[in-house]
């Protein structure tokens, strides 16, 4: 069988319909699930407009981020005077906990050292021992998906401390769902294990409807837990398709022994099975019986559904760790998973694919730092059915007629973006459902007319 | 180790006044403040939203992917010819071009886009760090309309020049060099009109024609909602500009006075008082006496028609008190009436970049006690939104979840709308959206506090 993903990375001149955002974009993500935290964009007033109004619609909650608000002046001088009375009013209006300052294009390519402004102000304000965390993520340097992983390592690194040894799993959050951050603790307190969870954003950017509203909501990461990762039983990284440079679970493993085990998103049977698994491996607990019967339930569904599923020829696309672990639920339910695509950068997502792709002789594409102008065509040479990803894939649905199962982030044109379930054994069977449903939907809508025209001669 | 002023920051004091309390003149038309949270956007944005209803042009991003990935599709201005202008194209610089240079990139760019879409227009976008890399993009359009005998024009727009309405100027500037007649020849006037400043939203722009239509009055070009390249070239035959978005054209109203002899005059069709009032100006600028009393008969027609279905609404929402945050002055003006026209008082109400004649005109048209804002960020909102009871709040996708997490009423007035609000049928949809947000059920369930509050006789 032709296969086509042995040029994946896809050569252009021009990006059209882009497939990602930009590094400073995860950064905001990955700092909002901290206890307490207050997030500064350096750079000019825009960057940090774009990426609230984005964040604020798939959340649906007020995101508030401050900017350095860099003028003329600043991209000439630097922009270290801005930087300070940011820190200055986000201080005096929000009282954060902690400050995450993430850069921008234009600050790093004036060359600012963020880091060294951070300090200074730290020294001068007599402020010692109040975290800042900064992170140099130009948007030219990677997008929102590597932004994401770069500034949780950023986290740790100016966060956690050497210290003695707990019982608690480290477990580090890719960007998966508020109901599916949820899901993985409800999963580990059924096992009656101890864990940090981080970035924990299932509160902050999904909080419950109370009174008086307050600037900064309850919840994330507790600043000491982060503290005392370095002292965890292990870690457990759902970053199987990122670089060990930006991987803050091996920067665990090498600056504190932290045995790491990353494993990839917990949806499908296979992947669920390996994180109850590494749980038991690393704790030596038993599997909850509820599990087994969730388990259960999973692999009823899936039989129910296999023979509609039978008919899917998907197109997957959004982030790379999501888009492997969909690609591996798509495959255990005999989904084809006919094009497969990132706007990210390669990572070992290719490489992972491979492996998982090897029984598969049905010919299918594969898709690295793409655009959605390619995608449309890898799927409409592919005649794909239906399309797994996040909101911007309705170009999909409006220029090519496939039909789109909304997972990931953003979903901008839907509601419930951040109630969406799709992880371990439950979330799986709702995410199977939603796919095999829209299968089903699309079948009835067409099946009466489609035959009729194939079939019917006047006699 | 903070101070215990919390909550204030004195460099927006100047912004924000009440009426009746301070004397002083409010401050506005300036650059955000560092940590302030500036609702704002960039320069790039404002020149975008102007510029990107324009149907048949290609709007080509010059810059990393995110300033392209955050503005694409996102605006819902309509089209009755080409879908093109619905796609967002990037250059999509990576750490290679900014040490380089990104202009190979960008003709490269160009070329490929002209081999697949045959365009006539091209707007070539700079974004914050062609800025500072100097990439000569002067030099690179004039290359490539040359070599393809089409429109390629820059738009100065790297967002560290200015704030929004630097980049409403930067469209304007792309404007008038598109319009220039070649040659600069006169263009003989026309017996009709130009509307600036209506972008089509949910065919705002339509509906306008149509009452315009009926009066006798011709509509040659509307900058820039459902225009193209061809309608845009004639610009210069209108003998009037009628300016509603006065914000995003007011600079290019008056360039056009000064470059073509074209006079304007200000209108505003948002609520029955304005859109009457604006027919009629219209209708003794350009008409006879028939026009006029056209304009009368459609006046006292769609007045009776919409006056009986907007007053079961007022019914209901007599004495309720707005908020008003939106982008541009014009707006919040209209808005205040049309508020009084649903019985509706204002109690709050800013403007991101709202001019100083137009704060003029609001402090003219408020009550004694309403607090007037600049550039306010959502700590204001917040704070004055309490303070002064506000029951709903008017303004874009980030102001929403803002309103909502403090239980109080919110319509949608930004570029992302999905029904008309403008001319009477938009009085009507105005009026419905306050009462479907103001009298919605749910806000009664908050009024329990917490399960089996104030449900009597349980237990």
């Amino acid at each position: 069988m032709v296969k086509k993903n042995e040029d994946a990375v896809t050569y252009r001149d021009v990006n059209e319909n882009p497939c990602n955002m930009c590094m400073p974009m995860g950064g905001i993500l990955a700092l909002k699930g901290i206890e307490g935290a207050m997030v500064i964009v350096h750079g000019s007033q825009g960057c940090s407009t774009y990426m609230r109004r984005h964040i604020a619609e798939h959340f649906n909650e007020p995101v508030d981020v401050g900017s350095s608000a860099l003028n003329e002046k600043g991209t000439i001088y630097g922009g270290e005077k801005n930087v300070r009375l940011a820190l200055d009013n986000i201080i005096k209006v929000y009282r954060p906990k902690v400050i995450g300052i993430v850069t921008t294009c234009l600050a790093e390519t004036i060359g600012e050292d963020i880091k060294r402004i951070a300090n200074q102000y730290v020294l001068d304000r007599g402020m010692d021992g109040f975290p800042i965390i900064t992170a140099a993520t130009p948007g030219y340097g990677g997008s929102h998906f590597e932004g994401y992983f770069f500034t949780l390592k950023r986290v740790i690194m100016e966060l956690t401390r050497s210290t003695k040894k707990n019982n608690k799993i480290n477990i580090i959050i890719p960007n998966i769902s508020p109901a599916d951050i949820r899901e993985l603790k409800r999963i580990l307190e059924e096992m009656d294990i101890k864990y940090v969870l981080c970035p924990d954003f299932s509160d902050t950017l999904d909080r419950p409807f109370s009174r008086p509203y307050t600037k900064i909501s309850d919840g994330g990461t507790k600043l000491a837990d982060i503290a005392a990762m370095g002292g965890g039983l292990a870690t457990i990284q759902m970053g199987v398709t990122i670089d060990d440079a930006i991987s803050p679970g091996k920067y665990l493993a090498d600056e504190f022994g932290v045995p790491l085990y990353n494993i990839p998103i917990p949806m499908g049977i296979e992947n669920t099975d390996g994180f109850i698994q590494t749980l038991v491996e690393i704790t030596g607990k038993v599997i909850a019986p509820s599990l087994e019967q969730e388990r259960g339930r999973l692999l009823d569904g899936m039989i129910d559904s296999h023979k509609y599923n039978f008919s899917g020829r998907s197109v997957i696309f959004g982030e790379p760790e999501m888009v492997y672990a969909v690609t591996k639920t798509c495959l255990e339910n005999g989904i084809l998973p006919a094009v497969i695509a990132t706007g990210s950068q390669e990572g070992r997502l290719h490489e992972l694919l491979r492996v998982a792709l090897v029984d598969v002789t049905e010919e299918n594409t594969t898709l690295i730092e793409t655009d959605f102008a390619n995608i449309l065509a890898a799927s409409q040479d592919a005649k794909v059915n239906i399309g797994i990803g996040p909101s911007d894939g309705r170009y999909l649905t409006e220029k090519g007629e496939i039909p789109l199962v909304r997972l990931g982030f953003p979903i901008h044109d839907r509601v419930g973006g951040q109630r969406l379930l799709s992880l371990g054994y439950t979330g799986t069977m709702m995410l199977l459902d939603r796919i095999t449903n829209t299968l089903l939907e699309n079948k009835y809508k067409s099946y009466r007319s489609s035959i009729y025209e194939k079939f019917y001669q006047q006699s | 180790m903070f101070d215990n002023n919390m909550g204030t920051i004195a460099e927006r004091d100047g912004f924000i006044v009440t009426k009746g309390k301070n004397k002083k003149q409010l401050q506005c038309d300036a650059d955000s403040s560092a940590g302030c949270v500036s609702q704002r956007a960039c320069v790039y944005c404002g020149a975008r939203v102007v510029l990107n209803p324009i149907t048949d042009a290609i709007h080509l991003v010059h810059g990393p992917i995110g300033c392209a990935s955050y503005t694409w599709d996102i605006r819902g201005s309509l089209s009755s010819g080409s879908e093109l202008y619905r796609n967002s194209f990037s250059t999509d610089l990576k750490e290679r071009d900014v040490i380089f240079g990104g202009g190979q990139k960008l003709t490269a760019a160009i070329d490929s886009l002209m081999k697949k879409y045959q365009p006539k227009l091209i707007f070539v976008y700079s974004t914050c760090i062609v800025g500072v890399i100097g990439d000569d993009l002067q030099a690179i359009c004039s290359l490539a309309a040359q070599k393809y005998q089409i429109e390629v024009i820059p738009v100065e727009s790297s967002g560290f020049i200015g704030n929004k309405s630097a980049g409403y100027r930067a469209a304007a500037d792309a404007l008038l060099r598109l319009i220039q007649p070649v040659n600069s020849v006169v263009m003989e006037k026309t017996n009709s009109i130009n509307y600036l400043g209506d972008f089509n939203l949910a065919g705002e722009a339509w509906i306008i024609h149509n009452y315009l239509r009926q009066m006798g009055v011709k509509i040659n070009v509307t900058f820039t909602g459902d225009s193209n390249y061809e309608s845009l070239k004639l610009a210069p035959k209108a003998k009037l500009n009628i300016i509603q978005c006065a914000g995003s054209m007011i600079y290019l109203a008056g360039k056009m006075e000064e470059l073509y002899g074209i006079p304007y005059i200000q209108i505003s069709f948002l609520g029955i008082e304005d859109t009457a009032a604006s027919l009629r100006k219209i209708a003794s600028a350009v008409g006879d006496e028939s026009t006029m009393a056209k304009a009368e008969a459609l006046i006292s027609q769609e007045t009776t028609r919409v006056e009986a279905m907007i007053a079961r609404y007022r019914e209901k929402l007599k004495g309720k008190k707005a908020a008003i945050y939106v982008g541009g002055g014009f707006k919040a003006i209209s808005l205040i009436k049309q508020f009084r026209e649903i019985g509706i008082d204002v109690v709050m109400i800013g403007t991101q970049t709202g001019r100083q004649e137009e704060y003029d005109t609001i402090n003219s048209l408020v009550d004694q006690g309403t607090v007037i804002l600049d550039d306010a960020n959502p700590a204001e909102l917040e704070r004055f939104m309490m303070e002064k009871g506000a029951n709903l709040l008017v303004g874009g996708v980030k102001e929403r979840p803002l309103a909502y997490k403090l239980g109080m009423a919110f319509i949608d007035h930004n570029h992302d709308r999905k029904h008309p609000l403008s001319g009477f049928e938009g009085a009507v949809n105005f009026a419905e959206e306050v009462y479907s947000t103001v009298c919605s059920p749910v806000w009664n369930s908050l009024m329990k506090s917490h399960i089996g509050s104030g449900v009597e006789g349980h237990g």
